[in-house]
């Protein structure tokens, strides 16, 4: 037998298409294995010649999942076109809500929706390995069919942090809710006795996540170790004053595999200091890069497994509990394990409803000073830590309004080369010296994209659709076997 | 010498109505709390006649109510299943001829085409989307023309002549190469205020005061709530 290429098209259960080609020489080992998003959207293109203040309300466009992060992204960075980025406590606090109620109902979209499947049917004794749930069980209906109260305690955590954006930026999906310089309303005692309404029910629910995150990790660390894992450096904000856990404001933080220190305390307005872009042929996604460390080395993580490894601490308390036992399993040292990413994503989850009860609870969202302003910039940098991780918007907007220059840096195309080494890396383990791939095979490596939770639509900025396949070519490249998902 | 106005008697949709001679069909029934659909109609500008969303049938033929005066036993029909396809069309023409992009327009929620196109339940364009090339206007410090969201109405060219007492935009050219231009090469070159009644004039948003966008939550703009027209259809009670 030949060399061969597999192609798996389109990758399943993640947010948008991908494509990922594997191949192998005659003696059936894995010599490439590649993620390719195909996908091509121009949000940086298209929105050239537009006036600054339609930008957070055209670019959350984006996406569907988590359109806020684009939003306050793109608010954060026209606050300082209008001179108002010292938001009144208002503004901050509203914009600061919307955000969490984001991150909780995206981080439940991903971990109870698109990735539950693969954690609970591998681990209820009917299969063998934590990835061996038979293909007709990998989806929301067999799990709310075998675990009704989890599979409603999803749905109702997500509507939850729909409401959340609801009640700050007027609209479940695609709201207005961030001006330049400001938000366009507060938060009525109604809406705020509304949605404490269930909170608590929503702590208990969020603990239970994390714990069911925890035990799947634990009970079957041997497994779960080695799969798609690999050493990395990992960036992402962190609080400008103590280090602390802050999604939505900080300075950039990168450590490497070691947790040494190799980016800190940087203004994220010199992101160019410190990250690069690569371009390879092969993918609409570029490659982001650590400067100093050049393109081979320096690529990173983000996302919720980089940012427990970069945090100094998390300034909620059930939350901090949590990362101080996910901590204690590397000793304190970053963790590196690709499947680590569901765990410290409910971690996540569990702190994003802490700080939304703390807000609920603060006077200062019923206040009426909404927006501000101040002497003029013409170019800008809005960062913040959206759900898959560290989301880069830069732009330039002319002395008539327009905007001129922009470049988006997508949390997903931060985590592009961490996501294609875990494709490699599966690939390599669980695919060489066999000559017929299998489905449950197949399945490995998305289950591997999954964990990091990919937004591809995102991060290609998609004009057209494109499905998940895995294509097997021989030496004489020619294609021997295809499976396609639709 | 003024002679006093006589008062006629007419008919919409079976309802029969008193008027003052000399009046628009429109602004009768207005008066008798009848919505009759129109985008190009605005205040008491001339009537231009052009966006022809308020046709009616007056004695069996189809005219333009904001043009068209009342005169003794006049029989209109209004809200018809044919006229409402028609007005249907003519707004879903608008949407496609143009680039309408509601879902981050700052004039969402204020739009009168918008509004309008809820009015008559259209979800989705029947016709092929035309995308124009067409430029946006940003020279003028406090206010911008974006030509991708003009329906030619016109109301900006009598607003700017008639209650300004400017000339600040003209149309050029005829048919379908039809467009509006201002009056130099671009807003800043011309006379416009921002304080000037046309910019206010605007029923979608292709003439709009810069800087103020989304400022208004969603859930308090003035579609939100109420559709088009429905301040007119209010009872007399209602109005009070």
């Amino acid at each position: 037998m030949g060399t061969r290429k597999y192609t798996i098209l389109p990758v399943t259960r993640v947010e948008g298409h991908g494509k990922v080609t594997i191949h192998m020489n005659e003696a059936n080992e894995v010599t490439e294995a590649r993620l390719h998003i195909v996908e091509f959207r121009g949000f940086e293109r298209f929105i050239l010649g537009r006036p600054y203040w339609e930008v957070p309300v055209i670019v959350q466009r984006l996406c569907g999942i988590c359109p806020v992060s684009h939003h306050l992204a793109a608010a954060k960075a026209m606050d300082r076109i209008v001179g108002g980025e010292d938001l009144t406590p208002t503004a901050e606090k509203m914009r600061r809500l919307m955000h969490y109620g984001q991150m909780f109902q995206s981080h439940a979209l991903h971990f109870f929706h698109l990735s539950s499947p693969d954690l609970l049917f591998g681990t209820d004794g009917t299969a063998l390995s934590a990835f061996d749930a038979p293909p007709e069980m990998r989806n929301i209906l067999a799990v709310a069919g075998k675990f009704p109260e989890l599979a409603v305690q999803g749905v109702m955590m997500r509507k939850y942090g729909q409401e959340v954006i609801k009640a700050t930026a007027g609209k479940k999906i695609h709201g207005t809710g961030a001006i330049p310089g400001g938000i366009n309303k507060n938060l009525s005692i109604e809406e705020r006795d509304f949605l404490l309404k269930d909170i608590d029910k929503m702590i208990e629910w969020s603990k239970s996540a994390v714990k069911i995150a925890k035990d799947f990790t634990l009970g079957h660390v041997e497994e779960l170790l080695p799969f798609g894992s690999f050493d990395s450096n990992h960036l992402s904000l962190v609080r400008k004053s103590d280090g602390a856990l802050d999604l939505y404001d900080g300075v950039l933080r990168a450590v490497d595999k070691d947790g040494n220190r190799i980016v800190d305390d940087v203004d994220y307005q010199r992101y160019l200091e410190v990250v690069s872009e690569e371009v390879r042929s092969w993918s609409y996604m570029k490659f982001p890069f650590i400067k100093k460390l050049g393109h081979e080395q320096g690529w990173y993580r983000v996302g919720p497994l980089a940012r427990l490894n970069t945090a100094s601490f998390i300034p909620t308390p059930l939350a901090e509990n949590e990362r101080k036992e996910f901590k204690a399993v590397t000793n304190g040292k970053p963790n590196n394990v690709t499947m680590c990413y569901h765990w410290a994503r409910m971690i996540e989850l569990l702190h994003s409803i802490e700080m939304i009860q703390e807000l609920l609870h603060d006077s200062d969202l019923q206040g009426t000073d909404l927006v501000t302003s101040g002497p003029r910039r013409e170019e800008t940098v809005g960062v913040l830590e959206a759900p898959r991780g560290t989301l880069f918007h830069h732009y330039r907007v002319d002395k008539n309004d327009a905007v001129v220059m922009a470049n988006l840096i997508v949390s997903t195309t931060n985590n592009n080369e961490p996501m294609n080494q875990a494709v490699k890396r599966v690939a390599k383990d669980h695919f060489t010296g066999k000559s017929n791939i299998t489905e449950n095979l197949l399945n490995r490596i998305e289950v591997a994209i999954r964990a990091y939770d990919p937004c591809l639509s995102c991060a290609t900025h998609a004009l057209g659709k494109m499905p998940l396949v895995v294509e097997l070519y021989d030496a004489g490249n020619s294609l021997l076997d295809s499976k396609i998902r639709e | 010498m003024t002679k006093n106005k006589q008062t006629l008697t007419i008919t919409i949709d079976g309802k029969k109505i008193a008027v003052e001679e000399g009046i628009t069909i429109l602004k009768a029934a207005e008066k008798a709390g009848i919505y009759i659909p129109h985008l190009c109609a605005y205040k008491d500008l001339i009537p231009h006649g052009s966006c022809r969303v308020c046709s009616v049938r007056v004695n069996g033929r189809i005219q333009a109510s904001c043009v068209q005066t009342v005169s003794e036993g006049m029989v209109i029909e209004s809200d018809t299943a044919e006229l409402l396809e028609y007005r249907r069309m003519i707004v879903d023409m608008l949407f496609v001829e143009g680039n309408h992009f509601c879902m981050f327009c700052e004039k969402s929620g204020h739009c009168e085409l918008q509004a309008m196109a809820y009015r008559f339940g259209i979800t989705a364009p029947q016709f092929p989307y035309l995308n124009p090339n067409r430029d946006i206007d940003l020279s003028h410090p406090d206010v911008f023309l974006d030509h991708n969201r003009c329906i030619l109405c016109g109301r900006c060219v009598r607003t700017s002549q008639e209650l300004d007492h400017k000339n600040v935009f003209q149309f050029v050219n005829r048919g379908h190469k039809k467009r509006l231009e201002v009056n130099a090469k671009g807003l800043a070159e011309t006379d416009l205020n921002v304080t000037d009644s046309v910019v206010n004039a605007c029923p979608v948003g292709a003439l709009m005061k810069k800087r103020v966008g989304y400022e208004v939550p969603i859930g308090n703009r003035p579609f939100d709530h109420a559709s088009i027209g429905s301040e007119i259809e209010k009872t007399e009670g209602e109005r009070k």
